[in-house]
């Protein structure tokens, strides 16, 4: 049994949010629930469909496997299958499917008895791929505008979108995004390491607690955010991280559609820069 | 304790200051009389500030530091002929660059001509290598391991190649970062696109992986330790070493969740191999650009992975040049 030795005391009725007992087991080490089925039908069907399409194309390199979303000229409406309908069928499998992995969690918390920070944190990374392939293709007016499904076609189109417009280094949102992006990887390099660091001492000394976390950091940079403290600030600045990235793309295009370099002119024109700044 | 603490503490609790664990007899006294206690850091995190401790690496690291960041400060001030209000309004666009290219790697440049950044440049890497220093010797002070250090290592790294390894195998200190708010901004919109878009840098690529991942990976674990801090939870190396219902709770949701659970000290090791990788895939992808590969994207495309987008450009060839230096 895929059971660890100390599960079997957590298996147990109730939690689910809809659907009472129907569905309320496991499968391996999966929890079910009413929203694993649907979980695994939104995937299932995403998937066939993601083959069905590479299957009707001549490519046989897997790097360039694509289900591109269908032409602007088709605007906000459906699209034949082979002309990005599939696109438009997976984008909303893909979504059922987060939706869904959003809700199963809350399931398991609920049965666990713990918080919902993590299905609340994996509603962040959903809203930034909503954002992507269904908000901002709304406001912009056709789907056309969604990325494609594919290994480095998605690739492809960040570059393209990103020098559309000239540079998006110059997004404010985006610089937010990815300060977010670099201080929670060092956040998360300084948390690693001390926990390594106390519970593996070199030879002959003994593992340390949380006094010694705290000591070292207040040694090494005069205060300690704390145990509970860091993890509060890792996940406020990986969500951060998140969020502003979705904000990002979400004003490149509807609310601004000039090169983002230019969005600092403004500031040529203040009293702060007025005849100061000559290049 | 059923009181909501997710973004921030609605209690808070002032105990007598914590002096810290005691260090051992070479070393110096911490600076006790450096404590406070703040409010507004007791929200997010714990309310102590101090004690600190100095010594000869700490206190030489932060003196090298404040002459690196003299010497750039009084650059961009002159470079506005000494005028504090220009130099105010336009901090943000001031700079002290490297120097031009026909120097080359000589290190005696003239100080206005960019003699001073190599200077600036020197101090600055002194200060933060002094400052691994300390990263070393306290961790070993308290009797811990030196993980932590080693991860700032891999960050010092992708910091040297940009500034002193990539100008070196260039030939030149033209090609470093210069000192600057939103000049280097500015140096690493340009050297993407100078080398043909850095997308198509497959250590960007993987660098982009891990910063992403660790920063997914930090969304996991800080949510999965916050939602079972009700257990206690957050005193991880206890639960490493005696596993209780937390520990048990947080890798059970993962195991129901996607299959597999990480334990409570592997999650820290999948953590620090990420954001380790993250800078030490970025630094090799510095490394090769220029040196090894010319244009990315032409590099891309000749290797599948980029598309060569023959409807745009039905007539662009390809020069061989450009891939000429590319590793085959």
């Amino acid at each position: 049994m895929a059971m660890l030795s100390f599960e079997r005391k957590y298996r147990v009725r109730g939690g689910t949010l809809v659907g009472g007992d129907l569905f309320d087991f496991w499968v391996g080490p999966f929890y079910v629930g009413f929203f694993g089925v649907t979980a695994i039908f939104f995937a299932l069907l995403g998937s066939l469909l993601i083959f069905y399409d590479i299957s009707q194309g001549t490519e046989t390199n897997i790097f360039a496997f694509s289900v591109n979303p269908p032409s602007i000229k088709y605007g906000l409406g459906l699209a034949p299958l082979n002309e990005g309908g599939i696109w438009q069928l997976v984008t909303i499998c893909a979504v059922g499917a987060f939706g869904s992995w959003a809700l199963r969690e809350i399931e398991i918390c609920r049965k666990l008895g713990i918080g919902w920070h993590v299905p609340i944190a994996y509603s962040f990374a959903v809203l930034a791929y909503v954002s992507l392939v269904v908000i901002r293709p709304l406001l912009l007016g056709a789907w056309g505008h969604g990325f494609p499904y594919g290994i480095m076609s998605h690739l492809d189109w960040v570059s393209n979108v990103g020098y559309q417009f000239l540079h998006f280094h110059y997004n404010p949102a985006h610089m937010l995004a990815v300060t977010f992006f670099f201080t929670t990887t060092m956040f998360l390099g300084l948390h690693a390491g001390v926990i390594l660091a106390v519970v593996n001492p070199p030879k002959g000394e003994e593992v340390k607690f949380g006094e010694t976390e705290n000591a070292y950091f207040r040694d090494y940079i005069a205060y300690s955010v704390g145990p509970y403290g860091i993890h509060r600030l890792g996940l406020f600045f990986a969500l951060n991280a998140g969020f502003w990235s979705a904000v990002c793309i979400i004003i490149s295009g509807p609310f601004w559609d000039k090169g983002w370099p230019y969005f600092y002119d403004f500031f040529l024109q203040t009293p702060a820069a007025i005849g100061n700044v000559s290049y | 304790m059923g009181s909501y603490a997710s973004i921030y503490n609605r209690t808070q609790i002032r105990g007598p200051f914590d002096p810290g664990v005691p260090l051992p007899k070479s070393d110096q006294p911490r600076v006790q009389e450096a404590k406070a206690f703040s409010y507004w850091l007791g929200k997010i995190g714990d309310p102590q500030l101090g004690p600190l401790y100095l010594g000869w690496s700490g206190t030489l690291s932060l003196a090298f530091g404040f002459i690196a960041i003299e010497i750039i400060g009084l650059n961009m001030w002159a470079s506005v002929d000494w005028d504090p209000y220009a130099f105010v309004r336009n901090i943000a666009f001031l700079s002290l660059d490297p120097p031009p290219a026909k120097y080359g790697l000589n290190p005696l440049v003239p100080l206005g001509d960019g003699g001073w950044w190599i200077l600036a440049g020197f101090f600055l890497t002194v200060s933060i290598l002094l400052w691994w220093v300390r990263s070393y010797t306290r961790a070993r002070a308290l009797g811990m391991g030196t993980h932590t250090s080693w991860a700032f290592a891999s960050a010092i790294f992708l910091y040297l190649s940009l500034g002193l390894f990539r100008p070196i195998l260039m030939g030149s200190w033209s090609e470093a970062v210069p000192f600057g708010l939103i000049t280097h901004l500015n140096w690493t919109a340009s050297v993407s696109v100078l080398y043909g878009n850095w997308y198509y840098n497959p250590f960007h690529m993987l660098s982009i992986v891990f910063l992403y991942g660790s920063t997914m990976l930090f969304a996991m674990h800080g949510a999965t330790i916050l939602a079972v801090s009700r257990f206690g939870g957050e005193r991880e190396a206890e639960e490493i070493v005696d596993r209780g219902t937390a520990a048990e709770r947080a890798g059970i949701f993962w195991r129901w969740t996607m299959g597999f659970n990480a334990t409570y000290e592997s999650i820290h090791r999948w953590a620090w191999w990420f954001a380790v990788l993250t800078t030490f895939t970025g630094a090799i992808g510095v490394l090769l650009t220029g040196t090894v590969v010319d244009n990315w994207y032409l590099w891309g495309v000749k290797h599948g992975i980029a598309p060569s987008y023959p409807s745009v450009y039905p007539d662009f060839p390809i020069p061989d040049e450009a891939l000429r230096g590319a590793a085959q």
